[in-house]
């Protein structure tokens, strides 16, 4: 089907046929003309957002919690840079977006005009493809192309920038083709290789499942599909931060999160392990400490849809191209057609070796009864939400990690965190994003109070649009993990890492039009929770935790996953000079 | 074919072709990238050799297909097997990026460099430079009374050799191409 109408009709047209319903944007010169033709319809909503960057997480929140892509508009010049951070924090942690600009005239770029910024050229290297659509005609084809790519293959941000005489002008409008694109990565994995990884499963000894956020991108019956294998073989599974929910936390074979703050259990289990088989994930710094002590003794299996992850650090011994579902199906067809075999006596001797690893019990502190602990207040909130149709995002600090080990996840898309490029600031806009997509759902915002403050004007956003956001900050009135480095590695000197005049945090919710919450006994805690849950509407929740908590199990930078730090006991001179150059 | 659909046995991947270690010596490999021609393409693969500190000996681009829009890029480039094979993936993850050869591995292939020499001078050193270009087989496309201007084609290594015998007969500018490769055989 073609018809004629403007650009500006056919982004609208463009979006109701990829099925979006929700968008998120902020109007400016260069968007006027697809403004005007958003106003002029109501199939789309378009959600209001008070900074670029806020309606990047929020579409993030929104991708990430419903497995579509999210779609942002915004204005050439400073709109499109605003946009950077998201669209780069979307491209590490692989997540869907389609983000359309407008742009200064065709026959003006070049010539510093008025919000003019080269924004295919800044965002180049931050998106996974990008355009610079000067022909009404190509408009519509490229929208498509722009969904595709975003969905297709390891999923990424992409941008597409529409000069605003294009907007104007009238062209054919063309719709999506079902097998148009030229880009198909591959979904299916090579046969001999499943073969081979069906074959180190039968004999392994002591063998762990790695797995990251490609197991979630992949979709929920690719986590089906990882549960049933996991409890078939009863092999110990762990995840990192970005895949937790993919196998439930209750799961009997669940090591908890590995890594940098990950568990004892799990980051003991990949160091001991002979065979590792990571689906999904990316060996990425925080999870592998030191690259020549990294699981010294194991057969590494590694299933990835993007063939530059396999052997970009660690070296692989079956590397399997393709999508978990995809991949994770054959292997399961082939390890039945075999006659499910695993070596049962010894991995049940390795189930008992992770059972005494547990009984360490890493998450253990000192509790206290004058000051709430972080720990203990993420422990309460878990206990009182649990049973809740609960999604969890966060900003990025202490209080994620805290929070990706006290908080249970039994299903995927519930945790929505900036893993990759570490965001402060990602954690309220994502918020936003979910509650839009899931307007009846619980969603909680585990923050800081100074990643928080980074974006803390979508406030207006949350009030706006009614979203019940609940916004429990851990509020140390400190940057706590800069805090923890300074005291680990910098001699105790805390520069610059302390949150100086704080604001009112209950005045502030109420300035916006919602409401506040403060607690500083843990006696109170519970009640105090129970009232942010109940509350129909935004709540600000300013939790005064203890100052001073350091986050534990930590593996120090430049050190191997069996030389851990289990509380401040372990920290004195447990870096040394190699490690502090590392971040 | 795309650029993402990988064969097994194929070179043009970095999980399939592995040898059995990873070995710590630089090797220099010659990469053949069919690239859509669009505007920006040669910023993209430019942008990532940059962006993640590969090395660019020599590129060269232009459009060899003009009804099919394809571009072929010929880039020079030098690393550890493990670092090249990380190029390799890397740019055929590029959504513009039609195919990769990786023509140090797949086959012999000739490699040929176009390059231009200003000479300056006059009296013996005038007599040598022109009978060493003859050896070499450069033509002379321009002439003053104290200076030629030599033509060569050749691999690289011949370009070289032949910079090293002008340089004190009078070498004042080279302009070369870089590098144009393609695969032996059928």
């Amino acid at each position: 089907m073609t018809r004629e109408m403007t650009g500006a009709k056919m982004v609208v047209e463009a979006l109701k046929e990829q099925g979006v319903d929700t968008i998120f944007g902020y109007p400016g010169g260069a968007v006027l003309p697809i403004y005007d033709e958003i106003f002029l319809q109501n199939d789309i909503r378009h959600i209001l957002v008070r900074h670029e960057q806020g309606a990047v997480h929020a579409a993030e929140g929104y991708a990430r919690s419903t497995g579509k892509p999210g779609v942002v508009l915004v204005t050439s010049g400073p709109g499109a840079t605003n946009a950077v951070t998201g669209l780069t924090d979307a491209l590490l942690d692989s997540i869907p977006l389609v983000v359309l600009t407008g742009q200064v005239p065709t026959f003006m770029i070049g010539s510093d005009a008025f919000q003019e910024a080269d924004t295919v050229g800044i965002t180049r290297p931050c998106t996974k493809h990008n355009w610079l659509v000067k022909d009404t005609d190509k408009l519509s084809a490229t929208l498509h192309e722009g969904f595709h790519v975003a969905t297709s293959g390891r999923p990424g941000p992409v941008l597409i920038d529409i000069p605003k005489d294009v907007q104007f002008a009238t062209g054919t409008y063309q719709s999506a083709k079902p097998t148009g694109s030229r880009y198909q990565p591959t979904v299916k994995g090579d046969m001999a290789e499943i073969t081979e990884l069906v074959a180190a499963i039968e004999t392994a000894e002591r063998p762990v499942f790695y797995t990251g956020g490609g197991v979630i991108n992949s979709g929920p019956a690719a986590c089906q599909l990882l549960r049933e294998l996991v409890d078939a073989t009863g092999i110990p599974i762990t995840s990192t931060l970005m895949g937790l929910g993919a196998y439930p936390a209750s799961g009997d074979n669940w090591l908890g999160m590995l890594g940098m703050h990950g568990l004892y259990e799990a980051n003991l289990a990949m160091h001991d392990c002979d065979l590792m088989i990571n689906i999904g994930a990316r060996f990425d710094d925080r999870i592998t400490g030191r690259i020549d002590a990294f699981s010294p003794n194991s057969q590494k299996a590694h299933i990835d849809i993007d063939p530059s992850s396999i052997n970009k650090v660690i070296r692989i011994d079956i590397p399997i191209v393709g999508d978990v579902g995809h991949v994770l199906e054959d292997v399961l067809k082939v390890w039945k057609s075999r006659g499910r075999k695993v070596n049962r006596e010894a991995i049940a001797k390795w189930q008992e070796q992770v059972s005494a690893w547990r009984k360490v019990n890493c998450l253990a502190y000192a509790g206290s009864e004058k000051t709430i602990k972080p720990q203990y207040a993420l422990q309460r909130l878990e206990a009182l939400t649990k049973d809740h149709d609960r999604y969890i995002t966060t900003e990025v600090g202490q209080h994620q990690m805290w929070a990706a080990q006290y908080l249970n996840f039994e299903d995927p898309n519930r945790w929505m965190t900036s893993g990759g490029l570490g965001t402060m600031g990602y954690g309220f806009p994502a918020s936003i994003g979910v509650q839009m997509a899931h307007p009846d759902a619980l969603v909680i915002n585990v923050a800081g109070e100074a990643s928080w403050l980074m974006n803390m004007q979508e406030m207006g956003t949350a009030t706006q649009y009614r979203l019940p956001v609940k916004q429990f900050i851990l509020n140390n009135e400190r940057l706590g993990m800069v805090r923890q480095w300074q005291e680990l590695l910098h001699g105790e000197r805390y520069s610059h890492s302390w949150s100086e005049s704080l604001p009112d945090f209950v005045k502030l919710a109420e300035a916006f039009g919602a409401k506040g919450i403060i607690c500083s006994d843990p006696a109170d805690l519970d009640d105090a929770i129970m009232e942010m849950i109940t509350h129909d509407g935004p709540v600000i929740f300013d939790c005064l935790v203890e100052k001073h908590e350091n986050c534990f199990p930590m593996i120090p930078s430049g050190k191997a996953h069996n030389e851990m730090l289990m509380g401040e006991a372990d920290t004195k001179g447990a870096i040394q000079a190699g490690g502090a150059v590392l971040v | 074919m795309s650029a993402l659909h990988i064969k097994k046995g194929s070179t043009r991947h970095s999980a399939y072709n592995l040898r059995p270690t990873f070995s710590d010596q630089e090797e220099r490999h010659t990469l053949a990238v069919l690239v859509e021609n669009e505007p920006g393409v040669l910023a993209r693969v430019i942008g990532l050799f940059s962006g993640r500190g590969y090395n660019i000996e020599s590129l060269t681009v232009a459009e060899v297909d003009h009804t099919g829009h394809m571009s072929r890029i010929t880039v020079v480039t030098t690393g550890t097997p493990q670092v090249i094979e990380q190029i390799k993936a890397q740019l055929g993850r590029i959504v513009s990026v039609h195919e990769v050869h990786d023509l140090t591995v797949e086959g012999d292939s000739v490699e040929r460099e176009l390059a231009i020499f200003k000479v300056v001078g006059d009296g013996d050193k005038r007599v040598e430079a022109l009978r060493l270009a003859d050896i070499f087989r450069a033509n002379v496309v321009d002439s003053t009374l104290n200076s030629f201007i030599f033509e060569i084609t050749g691999a690289p290594e011949k370009i070289d050799a032949f910079a090293d015998l002008m340089r004190p007969l009078g070498l004042t500018e080279v302009a070369r191409t870089g590098v144009a490769a393609l695969l032996r055989g059928s």
